[in-house]
């Protein structure tokens, strides 16, 4: 990728699907077309795109916070989930590397009208844009997408596969606090069963060598996990005495009218992490949570508010983690990511 | 009448008669009239060639799904009885779930008289099971009997409720046909979309556990012995099914079961990358299951091999892994699939891949066809052991395309397909399209491969 005068957005696009692949729009990073999960990724790939995401955080706490790293290119993000929290920190990454970006989400699309999603990604093909931010409710679906459009794909969350730049965003955040992530232990607290979130945590963290444990009520802990290689501990307690990191899942109401918990208030005794049991653990610890949080379920407040919440930074790396992924699968070399967001 | 014909210089392989070396076959006005080493034909009769080619009763699918009425975008009758003659079947029971369903017997005339006019192999109906196969009322299975239909199901939906499958089990036991059950405890599937387990907890799929087909499996099971009724348990595919199965027959029910191709040959793992081609209910399972199946079937636990055969239109395939239909289309592979999976590592022999692709399924159903011995119909089978193809789904006659099997190696080639002594099927020339129309009986047959290994 000959990456010059401080524009690396260069790369060229191949003319399909396969080429595009084949060529890696990432600055010899070797990630490919497109960022669809954790699983596939190495861990020095994951800790190149990290590395890549700190000169960008700067951009952030800038007067006026726009480069033009991708000037000229045309980003559609294709909501078919709702979603505040990810759809606004793709959109500022968007916007601070000066993409043109598109918003569509499932109520205004022709998906309403019962187009296929095939048909919805061929139609966006043809008025040629150069990037798609999916969210979808089926697990699959960015692949899906991917392996159709020559267009590079970032995968912002399909049903309950992978949730790859929520993932990336947990880790920098946990490597900022922890310096490294090799031999962090790592436990993921509440719903592992329908969380995209706890999947690219899993792989990411796996990869780049910390140990992973999940917690919570066997009915959401998936069979086969252990097969991942994580450790699966059934007591809170448990994991409090040998977790360095507590990443705790929002458990969504409808899992209690489905019968996976007979109550929010059971649940909060059991599995919610609080003061009192944070107080009884035999080090430091911090605390991370991908938002939104049902205070008084799976966090109490004085967690959330406290000395060991990570929640606020998680949010402040995930416009950077973005922005990093967004850069390097367009074609940006990580070695020349701080003279690009020095603009042009 | 047609002419008489004699296939002559072919390996002859008929369990039913035990029989597995050369030999030739006379056929005579839709029968077989002569079977064994050196027959002399009439002066009028055709003869066909077959050297070097296995011949064998016609294979007998009991369990395939056609589509009309309702679904002719995917599959109708004709071309699914084409495509049966082109995979070496003779015969095949459709299921009723069509639309609307296959509950009356004006309903199963229908699928009848469309079978004997679509010119391929025999189509006989399965009538519903339950009425609108809600699993409610029972049909009127005499009705449906009379009208022609040989079994009764209500498969894709399995009949939950215990003591309606019981008054089935019972009340089928006059008219002598079986109540095929697709068994499942869908409270236990919970929707799953594949198998429960690792490779689910990876793609983040909704996974069905081995116990939601076992438990139902182990009831119906217990629901035969009590009644004495015929139990045939579609599309095992787990070890603890083939475990209630084993049971069952020993203490002396009358249970029956089938498994298919793709349980056979593929696992779970073909699931990854969100390939709906590999999407089926029952699912895909580990490889612990695929070999219990696989051992069921070699020690007759289970007793025949059925395609499941679920053709689908290709845009309905092409979509989120969630929203992908059920099912594979199998009738132009099963053979490849057994020859490969089976026959080629010495787990069956050919005589037993013939006895589970056609004998058994006659035995254990009660059919005059699944034999070459003389007075029976002429439903015949002629196809190479050896010759290796690569599976090409547009070439299929099959109007589906959905199989897992696209481009994989297949060995054995069906060549000729005879259903009551009509050419149905016969293996095109190189470069020659495909099709089901019929040439005449007694061409020479093909020379050379199309793929040689």
């Amino acid at each position: 990728m000959s990456a010059s005068r401080g524009d690396p957005v260069s790369a060229g696009r191949g003319g399909s699907a396969s080429a595009a692949r084949a060529n890696g729009g990432s600055g010899g990073l070797g990630l490919g077309k497109d960022l669809t999960g954790l699983e596939s990724l190495t861990g020095a790939q994951i800790e190149a795109i990290l590395d890549t995401a700190e000169p960008f955080k700067e951009i952030s706490e800038r007067r006026i916070k726009k480069v033009p790293v991708l000037r000229g290119k045309t980003i559609v993000n294709l909501f078919f989930e709702p979603s505040t929290r990810t759809r606004i920190s793709f959109e500022f990454a968007e916007k601070r590397l000066s993409a043109d970006t598109v918003y569509i989400g499932a109520s205004d699309s022709s998906v309403e009208k019962g187009e296929s999603l095939v048909d919805t990604a061929r139609n966006l093909e043809a008025m040629r844009i150069d990037m798609v931010v999916i969210r979808h409710g089926s697990s699959g679906a960015a692949a899906f997408l991917a392996d159709r459009i020559p267009s590079n794909v970032v995968n912002a969350g399909d049903g309950q596969h992978e949730h790859p730049t929520q993932g990336l965003l947990d880790l920098l955040t946990i490597r900022d606090r922890f310096g490294s992530l090799a031999g962090r232990r790592v436990c993921i607290i509440g719903d592992i069963l329908h969380s995209r979130v706890a999947r690219s945590n899993i792989w990411g963290l796996l990869a780049c060598g910390a140990e992973v444990a999940v917690c919570g009520p066997k009915t959401l802990i998936p069979l086969g996990i252990e097969e991942l290689g994580v450790t699966v501990l059934s007591r809170l307690e448990e994991a409090i005495e040998w977790a360095d990191v507590l990443y705790v899942l929002r458990l969504q109401l409808e899992r209690m009218s489905a019968g996976f918990v007979p109550s929010l208030r059971e649940y909060n005794r059991v599995f919610g992490v609080s003061r009192a049991r944070l107080e009884r653990a035999p080090r430091e610890m911090v605390v991370l949570h991908p938002g939104p949080m049902n205070r008084g379920v799976e966090i109490d407040s004085d967690v959330a508010d406290g000395p060991w919440s990570l929640i606020l930074p998680q949010v402040t790396n995930g416009v950077a983690v973005r922005m990093a992924v967004l850069y390097l699968l367009a074609g940006g070399a990580p070695e020349l990511a701080e003279a690009a967001k020095e603009g042009a | 009448m047609s002419r008489p014909f004699l296939l002559t210089g072919g390996r002859l392989v008929d369990p039913s008669q035990e029989l597995d070396g050369p030999g030739d076959i006379l056929v005579r006005d839709g029968r077989i009239e002569a079977c064994g080493d050196g027959i002399a034909g009439p002066e009028e009769a055709e003869v066909v060639d077959v050297g070097g080619l296995v011949v064998a009763p016609g294979f007998i699918d009991v369990h395939v799904h056609l589509r009309e009425p309702g679904g002719e975008h995917k599959e109708t009758i004709e071309s699914g009885a084409r495509a049966a003659a082109a995979g070496g079947f003779t015969t095949v029971w459709t299921m009723p779930n069509t639309d609307p369903p296959i509950d009356d017997p004006a309903a199963v005339g229908y699928v009848r008289a469309a079978g004997e006019r679509a010119e391929g192999a025999r189509v006989f109906p399965i009538g519903a099971a339950s009425c609108g196969l809600a699993g409610e009322r029972m049909t009127e299975v005499g009705e449906l009997v009379a009208a022609g239909a040989v079994a009764v199901s209500d498969d894709g939906c399995p009949i939950w409720d215990a003591d309606l499958l019981r008054r089935l089990l019972e009340y089928t036991q006059t008219f002598g046909i079986p109540v095929l059950q697709h068994s499942e405890d869908t409270a236990l599937s919970r929707h799953g979309v594949m198998n429960e387990g690792k490779v689910a907890t990876a793609l983040g799929l909704r996974g069905s556990p081995n116990v939601a087909e076992a438990a139902m499996v182990a009831r119906d099971c217990y629901l035969a012995e009590l009644t004495g009724g015929h139990l045939h348990v579609c599309h095992v595919s787990t070890r603890e099914a083939v475990e209630q199965i084993r049971r069952a027959k020993d203490r002396g029910a009358r249970v029956t079961a089938e498994v298919t191709p793709h349980h056979l040959a593929l696992t779970e793992d073909a699931v990854r990358g969100y390939r709906t081609e590999a999407k089926m209910n029952p699912p895909l399972r580990t490889q612990e299951d695929r070999e219990a199946v696989t051992q069921a079937l070699v020690d007759g636990t289970i007793d025949v091999i059925a395609s499941d055969h679920a053709p689908h239109h290709y845009e309905e395939k092409e979509r989120e892994f969630d929203d992908a239909p059920f099912g594979v289309v199998g009738l132009e592979t099963t053979l490849g699939v057994a020859m490969r999976e089976l026959v080629e590592p010495g787990r069956l022999t050919l005589s037993g891949l013939v006895d589970r692709l056609s004998c058994a399924a006659a035995r254990t159903m009660g059919l005059e066809s699944g034999t070459l011995r003389p007075g029976s119909p002429a439903d015949i089978v002629v196809f190479d052991p050896e010759e290796c193809w690569i599976v090409e789904p547009s070439s299929f006659l099959s109007r589906g395309r959905n199989t897992p099997f696209a481009g994989v190696e297949m060995i054995g080639r069906v060549r000729h397909t005879w259903v009551g002594g009509r050419l149905r099927y016969r293996l095109p020339r190189e470069g020659q399209a495909r099709s089901g129309a019929l040439a005449a009986a007694g061409s020479e047959p093909m020379k050379g491969k199309v793929f040689s290994r």
